[in-house]
């Protein structure tokens, strides 16, 4: 009587589902990966109001101004500029940028992002200072209100 | 004697080693999970605030008047402690937690949510040292409500700003 020899069992685990999952999850951050750091700093806490809801259309020429609490500004670099005034030159260069390109500095909004405590005197010493400029349109960020 | 002719060619089946695709692929996963940021939805009240030319000759008659809507604020902490509406025609003062519900209500009573709603502007008068969330909890009584249906019914179109007022010390 023959006896065969077992030797140890191999379990072949069949890996394609577990591949298949990661390629989907690849695909989910790439599509929702969102490198516009600079329009979002963390140090404002927007105040929040149910009316607030995303625009239809992305903005054709958004300048975004960022206000903290202390009331500092920050334009999309790293500096923090004390005063309204302080922002002064960097706005007249975006107004010299825009109408090199040729269009009208009416196409510009200012999308102003301010922290809820900060004094709404220095947000409209901002908002004064591109009127000044001759910048028209404005829009005040706020935090959506879900109802959820 | 038998011969044994060796079949020459490709193989049936050509083994491919997965493996450094796959640790790729986690790599990037790695890079995405790391570098995603969850941030909350935002949205915009539109404004247009051209720096305004003096009127030449009499006002327009057809015009109806802005609502004027003054905010006073506790200079120490900058918390709303007046809200008032067109104070120099009597005014009428809104206070308490639903103070914000009562302008809107106010504003719907008067103006309605037709054609002189949109024809109707607010002017927001405020203390320099107000917090600026006041100015967004103004602006959102004064622009609409949300029916318990989730739908968004506009009100006031046109905001404007009155003059900045000094900073007192």
């Amino acid at each position: 009587m023959k006896i065969k020899a077992k030797g140890p069992d191999y379990v072949e685990i069949d890996y394609t589902p577990m591949i298949d999952m990661t390629f989907q999850l690849v695909a989910f951050f790439m599509i929702l990966i969102n490198f516009s750091e600079g329009e979002q700093d963390q140090r404002v806490q927007l105040p929040s109001s149910a009316l607030a809801k995303p625009p239809d259309a992305p903005l054709e020429v958004p300048i975004t101004i960022q206000l903290v609490q202390d009331g500092r500004i920050s334009m999309g670099d790293d500096k923090l500029y004390p005063t309204a005034e302080s922002i002064r030159p960097l706005l007249s260069n975006e107004k010299y940028v825009l109408e090199s390109q040729g269009r009208s500095i009416e196409d510009a909004t200012i999308v102003i992002r301010a922290h809820k405590d900060v004094k709404t005197g220095q947000v409209q010493k901002v908002i004064k200072v591109c009127q000044e400029l001759k910048f028209q349109k404005f829009s005040l960020r706020a935090k959506s209100e879900t109802g959820y | 004697m038998a011969i044994k002719i060796k079949k020459r060619g490709l193989p049936d089946k050509i083994p491919i080693d997965m493996t450094p695709m796959i640790d790729i692929v986690f790599q990037l996963l790695s890079f995405f999970c790391m570098t995603l940021r969850v941030s909350e939805a935002e949205g915009d009240f539109n404004i247009k605030m051209p720096l305004a030319a003096p009127r030449a000759g009499a006002p327009d008659p057809n015009l109806v008047p802005p609502i004027k809507i003054r905010m006073r604020a506790d200079p120490a902490t900058g918390n709303l402690v007046e809200l008032v509406i067109n104070e120099s025609a009597g005014g009428i003062n809104f206070s308490g937690a639903n103070r914000w519900a009562n302008l809107n209500k106010h504003i719907r009573d008067n103006i309605g949510e037709g054609s002189l709603a949109a024809a109707t502007e607010v002017e927001l008068d405020c203390d320099y040292a107000l917090k600026y969330e006041y100015v967004i909890e103004a602006i959102t009584a004064v622009s609409g409500r949300v029916t318990p249906t989730g739908e968004v019914v506009k009100l006031v179109e046109k905001i404007k700003f009155s003059p900045p007022r000094q900073d007192t010390p």
